[in-house]
């Protein structure tokens, strides 16, 4: 038994760890009682730990890549991914904010990316997945299928993937052509996003802590892939080649109280300042533009000893600006830090059981408190009162009555699993806690 | 552990030759170093036990590899390896007398040839016989003597021949176990560790540095003392 955890190493559990290296220790484990397959660990909560745990990251091999599709296993790491087909002018058609993630993993929460507001999510571009099922057979499921609708955003409940063949999308370069805008509060962010839809990827850094005249105040991040015309000639000559990044790390866990309205707002207020300084145009590598954290080794540690907590809501468009404002208010009135929040438009739902709809999404960070978990119950309510819902990936403590509240498709999963006979073979702490 | 050697090298942008006793087992492997290096990779039927099939299994190769990974091992449970001799003989063989045996006959091979680069993987647990694990302890001092003797002898036929002792490595063989953390190697650096060595024709190498120093500790306890230790 080991004590594991997801990303923000809270809740922390008891498991049973068994690694799969080929498709019959998937079928072996299965076997022998409920587990939930789990990749990278980076989803927050509790979505990939339970008593039993089937680690997926050795089936990580690339089985072929023509016309653009790439096959291959599970526990491939996007990153993986992005290094080996990059340099032929191929890049990830949806990514989040971090490259280490497993296939399976993206599919199992059907990640979205910067481009969801044009784009869809990852499972938009997933031809077919190879799934296992609790009798141990291989099915194949393509979209349109009953249980691929199920199996994307599913949080690996419904099924094991094995393999799947993802749809990468063609670049003609390693940059990103970024236009930076300062927004003064949340309506400029807003009217900043909808003025720019057709944007390829669009995404805003948002001051969690700023009061009055400047709640909601944002830095937004307008991107699209450059072609070889936006580049230097040095640049142009190696499009693919960028500059390494030196990595990282927070060598220790600092003590809880580092983070404080104090110093996060004196953060926020200086990176707000630098943004709206710098506002423009700049050419940026791919790496510093969707994986801004992943140079930071163990960011995680900045948030004290006790880990810390993701709230990521969605809010229809109609109830997006009095939302957000009410929700901004009570987190900036509440004095909790947070300096890595998120602001972003999305697009339409796609899946059955996805987190996205049409409308904003916020993510923000707290540090593991008492006072955190008042303020994101107080959060809950904001969000139902406004018709929006969670995102299971980043949950690790919502009550089962917010997503019964939230979203009537989870009964709807959970009796799916229960008549196809999933409930007993698959199961996470998040499951039994959310009565999934 | 061989598949991270594998890709260490295909990234390295050289062809691989897979040798298994079941190579339809590794036609994933091939088809993931091709996808992801575009290096050549050929499968070959290999059974390290049956040491009379291994000179021809050497002259069958299309080409003869310019460096040869022997990555054959079998720790089994010492438990049964103490009670049972065909258990104990079964790791001495899987350890030893396979290893040696193929990389004899690809020494001869490639001595012939005037060139190549041998890596043998063996273990610190072959530095120093402890209860816990001795059977496999010794089939692995066994081999790293072997390889020393073969070092020895080819120095001067342009052969060179690397050890390689891993310390603890995560992989299926160490699976369930509580390992040190800054004592265990992830697969992918063997891998890097590996080629590294091979290019700059080192002889002896441990995996992780630190490896050295707690294997000299180890090996420097006097033996009235190591006789009482738990290690």
């Amino acid at each position: 038994m080991t004590q594991l955890s997801g990303w923000g190493r809270y809740p922390r559990v008891e498991a049973d760890i068994v690694r799969a290296r080929s498709e019959a220790d998937v079928a072996a484990a299965i076997e022998g009682g409920a587990l939930i397959p789990r990749g990278n660990g980076r989803s927050y909560g509790d979505s990939a730990i339970g008593p039993k745990v089937l680690d997926m990251r050795g089936l990580d091999r690339m089985i072929s890549f023509e016309d653009g599709v790439l096959v291959a296993e599970a526990g491939v790491l996007l990153s993986d991914i992005v290094q080996t087909f990059l340099p032929r002018g191929w890049f990830l058609p949806v990514t989040p904010g971090t490259r280490f993630v497993t296939l399976g993993g993206a599919i199992a929460a059907d990640v979205h990316g910067k481009n969801h507001h044009l784009d869809g999510s990852f499972c938009d571009f997933v031809d077919w997945a190879e799934v296992m099922g609790p009798d141990g057979t291989v099915t194949r499921l393509a979209p349109g299928d009953d249980a691929f609708d199920w199996l994307r955003g599913g949080m690996g409940l419904t099924g094991i993937v094995l393999r799947a063949a993802l749809r990468l999308r063609p670049v003609e370069s390693g940059w990103i052509v970024q236009d930076s805008v300062a927004a003064k509060d949340l309506d400029a962010a807003i009217d900043g996003f909808e003025a720019r839809l057709d944007a390829p990827y669009a995404v805003a850094w948002i001051d969690g802590l700023a009061t009055g005249d400047q709640l909601g105040r944002s830095i937004l991040l307008f991107g699209r892939h450059a072609t070889p015309d936006d580049l230097s000639a040095d640049r142009r000559a190696r499009p693919f080649a960028i500059p390494r990044r030196r990595k990282l790390s927070v060598p220790v866990t600092l003590p809880g109280v580092a983070l404080n309205r104090v110093t996060v707002g004196a953060f926020n207020a200086a990176y707000y300042a630098r943004g709206a300084a710098r506002a423009g145009r700049q050419i940026v590598d791919w790496d510093r533009y969707f994986y801004p954290l992943d140079a930071i080794g163990d960011w995680t540690r900045i948030y004290g000893p006790k880990g810390f907590l993701q709230f990521q809501c969605v809010l229809p468009l109609e109830t997006s600006r009095d939302g957000l404002r009410a929700a901004l208010t009570k987190i900036a009135a509440s004095g909790q830090a947070s300096f890595l929040s998120v602001l972003k438009r999305m697009g339409p739902q796609n899946g059955r059981f996805s987190f996205p709809f049409e409308g904003y999404t916020l993510a923000l960070d707290f540090p593991v408190n008492d006072r955190s978990l008042a303020l994101m119950h107080a959060l809950d309510e904001i969000t139902l009162a406004h018709g929006g819902r969670l995102y299971l990936a980043k949950d690790a403590r919502m009550p089962a009555e917010v997503l019964a509240k939230a979203d009537p498709r989870a009964a709807d999963f959970a009796s799916y699993r229960r008549e196809a006979g999933l409930s007993a073979a698959f199961a996470s702490a998040q499951s039994e806690r959310l009565g999934l | 552990m061989a598949r991270a050697i594998a890709r260490a090298f295909a990234g390295a942008g050289h062809p691989v030759q897979l040798a298994a006793r079941d190579p339809a087992r590794l036609e994933a492997d091939k088809a993931d170093l091709e996808t992801r290096f575009g290096v050549e990779v050929s499968l070959h039927e290999f059974d390290a036990l049956d040491t009379d099939s291994h000179a021809a299994f050497v002259g069958g190769l299309p080409d003869l590899p310019d460096i040869a990974v022997c990555v054959v091992g079998y720790m089994g449970e010492q438990s049964e390896n103490i009670a049972d001799a065909r258990a104990a003989a079964r790791v001495l063989r899987s350890n030893l007398e396979g290893p040696a045996s193929i990389l004899e006959r690809l020494a001869a091979a490639m001595s012939a040839r005037g060139s190549g680069t041998l890596v043998g993987i063996s273990s610190v647990a072959g530095d120093r016989g402890r209860a816990s694990n001795y059977v496999y302890g010794a089939a692995k001092a066994g081999f790293t003597a072997y390889l020393s003797g073969l070092r020895n002898r080819l120095s001067a036929e342009n052969v060179h021949v690397v050890t390689v002792l891993p310390g603890f490595v995560r992989t299926a063989m160490t699976e369930g176990m509580d390992l040190p953390e800054r004592l265990t190697a992830e697969p992918e650096e063997v891998g890097a560790a590996i080629v590294q060595a091979v290019k700059k024709r080192r002889n002896i190498i441990y995996v992780r540095p630190i490896w050295r120093l707690v294997m000299a500790v180890i090996r420097n306890i006097p033996e009235p003392i190591f006789k009482k230790t738990k290690l």
